[in-house]
């Protein structure tokens, strides 16, 4: 393997974690380069989501470590939640806010203004104000998306962004990933749409049952 | 690991020594063991060395052997009977209460003790949450759960003590009032622990609620103390002249010893349990594992 | 913090119907509490403030439960706390939030005591002080609780279980406080319960909000 030069995005090393008497993930070793999209395949169960949830620091690592942007997820959380963005399967939406409401909460704390704008973007000008329990499970996706990209992140974790979305949302997640890649972003794409994402992800990783079973494409 | 065992235990005998034995000496020897120590002092030495004894055995326990707490297990027994005897039997009875006074030679010790758990806990507590070394977690479940049965403890001699002294079974004593909260409050902190299956949310959330419970503690006393202190103030039964010494002093040591064995054996049972919850992944067989 | 704040008294506002149902709650209880007593007007009035305090203090749990009820819903805290945000921050915002409300209960439920148990007074400010710090003692460590209490099963049992002892102090002044209010205060022990009420919600305001961050981080 060539040695790149540059700091990985992403590195973890021996991560594991469990649940109670299960570990979701056993131990997880791999390095992603900046500004890669990589893919993360494998069953249900086999400890996506978790990784995603240890990566982006909602969850510590139990063993190993990992690094974030140069940052490590456990000691200097912080630095990783400023640089980085989850969409999870949570949508951390309140269910009694409207669209527009849930972003503008968001938008104040970390003090950005582009609200109105993304939610355009992914298709919800047109139900800015109606409160999210009205929202059907693909609406709620593209706003948890609209959410993530209102924190311009570096690095941004999607764990399966095509769930629950119709076809035109499954092009707005292709067109979305396209532009933070050419933005330099570096994008995880954890999906069972292993044919879809594989045509753009420069790299790919496979778990099952908390390990990494196999890789392919550059990853560095 | 055994030499902190041994100097607990000279601790603790430098202790008895002042704070009993000598005691012991000039009431039924008529001779002065006292080394020219003034009888201020050997109380000070008593109690510090006491203290000291307890931190040093539990601070170099290294919960797994079960030789040592068997051993203070024993020898707080032996102590206890001694003091038992003491107080049962040799010891006049008081001026005022006669022979219900005869309670307070345990209830006095057990109160102090508690609170030296409930301490110990808290202790426990800010330390794990600084290294989150899971033997303090044990320590802190093994102290609170001796705490709390001595809390228990406090409240029925409580009521046995003021039953044919008042009249009633409970007077609403500040002391044994906060002791009530103090019980009911730890009791839900076990109960919270209960509820919790992840090792470490557990630790961490005990240990804050063991924190926000002890810093009340003296906070309840106080307001206790005001909210009663319209009715007559209940004086407490004399235990401070020297006939009362020996039995308390000898079922102090006694309690004392008890208590430590309690939290050692108790958290030997939390360390054995945290680590069958906190075992390494298990290795998988050559197949998988083929690294990037 | 500011913002912090912000969404959750709009959070409140959206489930303002909530609070009706929480009145009501408290309001039959201190109804209940009469029935218990029996219809004598003087024990009833002696005691009026504990009734109230009692009833606030029941009520309470329902209000501090359902704080976090929408942040678990979807995950929101965790969405929150991985905001570029302090931890601490969330915690005073829903804390103030929760001693709005119960101090608002509190107000509400003033005027119940009053005609149940011909508990007036005049002294409408020093009562509602009273009311405003007395709900800041619940709310600090009742908040800190119920971000515990919200991720575990039994969350109804435990959040009273480990609350009530803990505010024992913080209901003592309260009660005794407002009893002197309404009946009289003879030998002027109200600065001192003041005192007592003030010092126990400085202790506890700051340290839950140091320990708030350890209680929701996983």
């Amino acid at each position: 393997m060539i040695r790149n030069v540059a700091a990985p995005a992403i590195e973890a090393m021996n991560v594991a974690r469990r649940y109670g008497r299960r570990w979701a993930l056993a131990d997880v070793t791999f390095r992603v380069a900046p500004g890669r999209v990589m893919m993360v395949a494998g069953r249900n169960g086999s400890g996506k989501s978790t990784l995603f949830r240890v990566l982006s620091t909602a969850i510590r690592p139990d063993r190993g470590w990992a690094k974030v942007g140069g940052f490590d997820v456990e000691h200097e959380r912080e630095d990783v939640r400023q640089r980085s963005a989850l969409l999870a399967h949570q949508s951390y939406l309140y269910e009694s806010l409207t669209a527009k409401e849930n972003l503008d909460v968001v938008a104040r704390i970390i003090g950005r203004n582009a609200t109105a704008a993304l939610l355009d973007r992914v298709g919800l000008a047109g139900r800015a104000n109606d409160p999210v329990s009205t929202f059907s499970a693909g609406m709620r996706k593209r706003l948890s998306f609209a959410r993530a990209l209102l924190q311009e992140p570096r690095i941004v974790f999607l764990d399966e962004p095509y769930g629950q979305l119709d076809p035109e949302g499954f092009q707005l997640v292709d067109q979305v990933i396209r532009e933070l890649k050419e933005s330099g972003a570096t994008v995880l794409v954890a999906t069972h749409q292993v044919d879809r994402v594989a045509g753009y992800a420069d790299c790919s990783i496979t778990l099952d049952a908390g390990r990494v079973i196999g890789t392919s494409g550059e990853l560095e | 690991m055994k030499r902190s065992f041994a100097i607990a235990f000279a601790l603790l005998a430098v202790g008895v020594y002042f704070g009993l034995i000598v005691t012991a000496g000039e009431q039924y020897l008529h001779a002065d063991l006292s080394l020219g120590v003034s009888v201020v002092a050997r109380t000070l030495i008593a109690f510090l060395s006491g203290l000291a004894a307890v931190i040093v055995f539990l601070g170099g326990d290294d919960i797994e052997n079960y030789a040592r707490p068997k051993i203070l297990l024993v020898t707080g027994v032996l102590f206890l009977l001694v003091g038992s005897y003491f107080g049962l039997f040799v010891a006049p009875p008081e001026q005022f209460m006669g022979d219900t006074q005869r309670i307070m030679y345990v209830h006095v010790p057990t109160a102090w003790f508690a609170l030296l758990a409930m301490t110990i806990g808290f202790v426990s507590a800010v330390v794990f949450l600084f290294n989150s070394d899971f033997v303090w977690d044990a320590r802190m479940e093994g102290s609170i759960e001796v705490g709390v049965v001595f809390a228990f403890l406090l409240c029925c001699q409580g009521a046995i003590w003021a039953k044919p002294t008042w009249g009633v079974w409970w007077d609403w004593d500040p002391r044994l009032t906060t002791t009530a909260v103090l019980l009911f409050a730890f009791l839900g902190i076990l109960a919270l622990r209960r509820f919790v299956e992840d090792p470490v949310k557990r630790g961490i959330w005990s240990s804050v609620a063991t924190i926000i419970a002890y810093v009340d503690v003296p906070i309840v006393y106080f307001s206790v103390k005001w909210w009663n202190s319209l009715h007559q103030q209940q004086s407490s039964p004399n235990t401070v002249s020297k006939p009362f010494w020996i039995p308390l002093r000898a079922n102090a040591f006694g309690i004392l010893l008890l208590m430590v064995a309690f939290i050692m054996l108790r958290a030997r049972i939390s360390a054995l349990r945290l680590k069958h919850e906190l075992a390494p992944p298990p290795l998988v067989e050559a197949q998988l594992g083929e690294a990037v | 913090m500011i913002a912090a704040l912000r969404k959750e008294l709009l959070l409140q506002w959206r489930t303002r119907a909530q609070f009706m149902a929480v009145f009501v709650f408290g309001a039959s209880a201190l109804l209940l509490f009469s029935f218990a007593v029996g219809p004598n007007a003087e024990i009833l009035r002696q005691f009026s403030a504990g009734f109230m305090w009692l009833g606030l203090l029941l009520s309470s749990t329902l209000t501090l439960a359902e704080s976090f009820h929408a942040e678990m819903e979807n995950r929101a805290l965790e969405g929150m706390l991985l905001l570029p945000a302090n931890a601490r921050v969330i915690y005073y915002g829903k804390a103030i939030a929760n001693w709005l409300q119960l101090v608002l209960l509190g107000f509400a439920l003033v005027p119940v005591m009053v005609v149940l148990y011909d508990a007036g007074t005049t002294r409408l400010l020093s009562l509602a002080l009273v009311i405003m710090l007395g709900a800041a003692g619940l709310s600090a460590p009742g908040t800190l609780y119920a971000a515990m209490t919200a991720q575990v099963r039994s969350k109804q049992t435990l959040l009273p279980l480990l609350l009530f002892p803990l505010i024992v102090p913080a209901l003592l002044a309260s009660v005794k406080l407002t009893s002197l209010i309404i009946l009289g205060d003879p030998m002027g022990q109200l600065s001192s319960w003041m005192k007592l009420l003030t010092a126990f919600d400085a202790i506890y305001w700051s340290l839950c909000g140091l320990l708030f961050g350890r209680v929701v981080e996983e």
